[in-house]
């Protein structure tokens, strides 16, 4: 069964141990500008949103990348991207409507969340259990699919 | 069911995997007039800069890709479309029959109409060609003249600094990439260029190009307004045009690109077109241009191949018009109407000694354009918010003080996250 990322803001306490763990995982530094999820603040509610890439799958990135840099991983699910073919164009950062893979300054390349090939350290990382990791059925993650759909307004051409 | 696909940039080969991935049965034909297998202009850059060799601007990097899809491809230019008998023609004169056509033939690079603009010292930078050529050209030590500072001039201006040349940039519009940037954003790319050792000319023009038989510099390039420059190599990047030639007399609608209705479709029913030939439906204003961008062109070729296969079951709503340019390490991004709309509302923050500057453009309480200097960060977003027309509410006075929270204000309306 496929895993998906789960995110429930209301248990996140804005301690930003996930950020420290996806960028000491895939940069080998505590910077938490290099993680791949984000937890944004929201001073006047009072509330902390970590979010990251859902791994949609008609992905817009994959589709706009010119050089066959970003593939799917078929065991995860994952949306991957290669550094040996990203030459740094960023065309798949304005392509994606969630925003969700970004330009790294100090690589010259794209990162995104690649589900630490199955085993997500935002999660263990996470004290909360604001971030967890479950197979996708039970996620919200058809939620956020379905919204993905109805800004492209197509089909799946999986269907 | 044959399906024809002509061209082989990025367009093309979605289309081709489009209709792959839907049906297993197809025939799929992928007529091309290049040389080499399909590949990437928006690689080209970093090819220049010897950061990827030719092979690193492929569009797929399996040499089997195309066959293990049982995806044929044909290497012979398209002369001639003949939509009554439902075949293609070829350079070969051989001809081909199609159910469904897909045109995804792109652009070429125009010149402008001045003396000397033929000299073998003088080059497009918009194929794989043209780049062999400009980096036999472009040692070190060599001057250089570009002619255009539109999004091709500027996004090669690294590859040719570090290839040690000196460089001079013609520009006829008042300011830099004048069709993403206003005055104040061009302004600024102008002094970063400037300040590292490019001379930029503005408002100027290049009147004539002669062929000199000085040993130091071959070309002498005449301006409008100003002393000539002596250069070694000049590169016109003013512009593109898309491939509409072969069709004449074809019954194929067309104005500045192929006419396509919402569905990709031209006037004739089994023939459909995409990317930088079509001229399609722009989201923002509703009325149909040639784009002539990369993530319109993928997008084209995905609902093209999908209404081709399901007869018209998806509709195209029209593309966002957008683009990112890195001018060595300045990167800037525009979006939608950047420009502005009458009666909307624009929120504004210039940090001019950093190079920092993001305007982002508003109708009534949706987001409709942005263009930005040094933001890079979740810049996604802004398709999604403008693409869903996400009213805004409380954040749209949020992003009216403070227009970086573009992330925040997305999950707080889109997402309903907060």
């Amino acid at each position: 069964m496929e895993k998906s990322l789960v995110i429930n803001p209301d248990k996140c306490t804005g301690c930003l141990q996930c950020e420290l763990a996806c960028s000491y995982e895939n940069e080998g530094v505590f910077n938490p500008s290099k993680s791949r999820i984000k937890v944004f603040t929201f001073h006047q509610e009072g509330r902390f949103v970590p979010y990251t890439c859902t791994q949609c799958s008609d992905a817009w990135c994959q589709q706009a990348c010119p050089v066959d840099a970003i593939s799917l991983n078929p065991i995860t699910g994952a949306k991957v991207v290669n550094d040996n073919n990203c030459v740094g164009c960023k065309v798949c950062t304005i392509s994606c409507p969630f925003g969700t893979i970004n330009y790294n300054h100090s690589t010259g390349k794209v990162i995104k969340c690649d589900l630490c090939d199955g085993d997500p350290k935002c999660v263990s990382a996470c004290p909360t259990q604001a971030i967890t990791y479950v197979d996708a059925d039970q996620t919200g993650m058809e939620k956020m699919r379905q919204w993905a759909t109805q800004t492209d307004n197509s089909p799946s051409t999986n269907a | 069911m044959h399906y024809i696909i002509v061209g082989a940039g990025p367009s093309g080969v979605i289309a081709c995997e489009t209709i792959r991935k839907m049906d297993q049965d197809a025939q799929i034909s992928l007529v091309t007039g290049q040389i080499e297998p399909p590949y990437s202009r928006m690689a080209i850059p970093y090819f220049l800069e010897e950061k990827i060799t030719q092979s690193g601007t492929y569009l797929r990097h399996d040499a089997n890709y195309f066959s293990n899809n049982n995806i044929d491809i044909v290497s012979q230019l398209v002369t001639k479309v003949d939509t009554a008998q439902n075949n293609i023609v070829l350079a070969n004169n051989e001809t081909m029959a199609y159910d469904k056509l897909l045109i995804a033939t792109g652009a070429s690079a125009i010149s402008p109409p001045i003396a000397g603009i033929d000299s073998c010292n003088v080059h497009n930078c918009w194929t794989l060609e043209d780049a062999r050529n400009i980096a036999d050209k472009a040692v070190s030590g060599s001057s250089v003249v570009l002619m255009g500072a539109g999004f091709i001039g500027c996004i090669i201006l690294q590859s040719l600094l570090k290839r040690g040349v000196k460089l001079t940039v013609v520009e006829m519009g008042d300011r830099m990439v004048p069709r993403m940037m206003d005055d104040t954003a061009g302004g600024l790319l102008k002094s970063w260029c400037e300040s590292k050792g490019i001379t930029i000319l503005t408002s100027q023009q290049v009147t004539a190009i002669n062929e000199t038989n000085n040993s130091d510099h071959a070309l002498n390039v005449e301006l409008k307004d100003a002393e000539s420059l002596a250069a070694d190599l000049v590169i016109c990047a003013t512009g593109v045009k898309s491939n509409i030639t072969f069709l004449e007399n074809s019954g194929i609608a067309v104005d500045q690109g192929i006419i396509v209705n919402e569905f990709l479709q031209t006037n004739i029913d089994n023939v459909y077109a995409s990317g930088d030939v079509a001229q399609a439906l722009d989201f923002s204003d509703q009325t149909k241009h040639v784009q002539a961008i990369q993530p319109t062109a993928v997008e084209h070729g995905r609902i093209a191949a999908i209404n081709m296969v399901n007869d018209n079951k998806n509709i195209h709503q029209g593309s966002i018009n957008m683009n990112i340019l890195d001018t060595m390490g300045l990167i800037s991004t525009s979006f939608g109407q950047w420009m502005g709309v009458p009666g909307g509302e624009q929120s504004i923050l210039l940090d001019k000694d950093n190079y920092r500057y993001l305007n982002i453009q508003f109708k009534d309480d949706c987001l409709v354009g942005i263009s930005s200097l040094g933001h890079t960060q979740h810049i996604g977003v802004v398709r999604g918010l403008i693409r869903g027309k996400v009213k805004l509410g409380i954040w749209k006075d949020r992003l009216m003080e403070n227009p970086s929270r573009l992330m925040e204000a997305y999950l707080a309306t889109s997402l309903s996250q907060v």
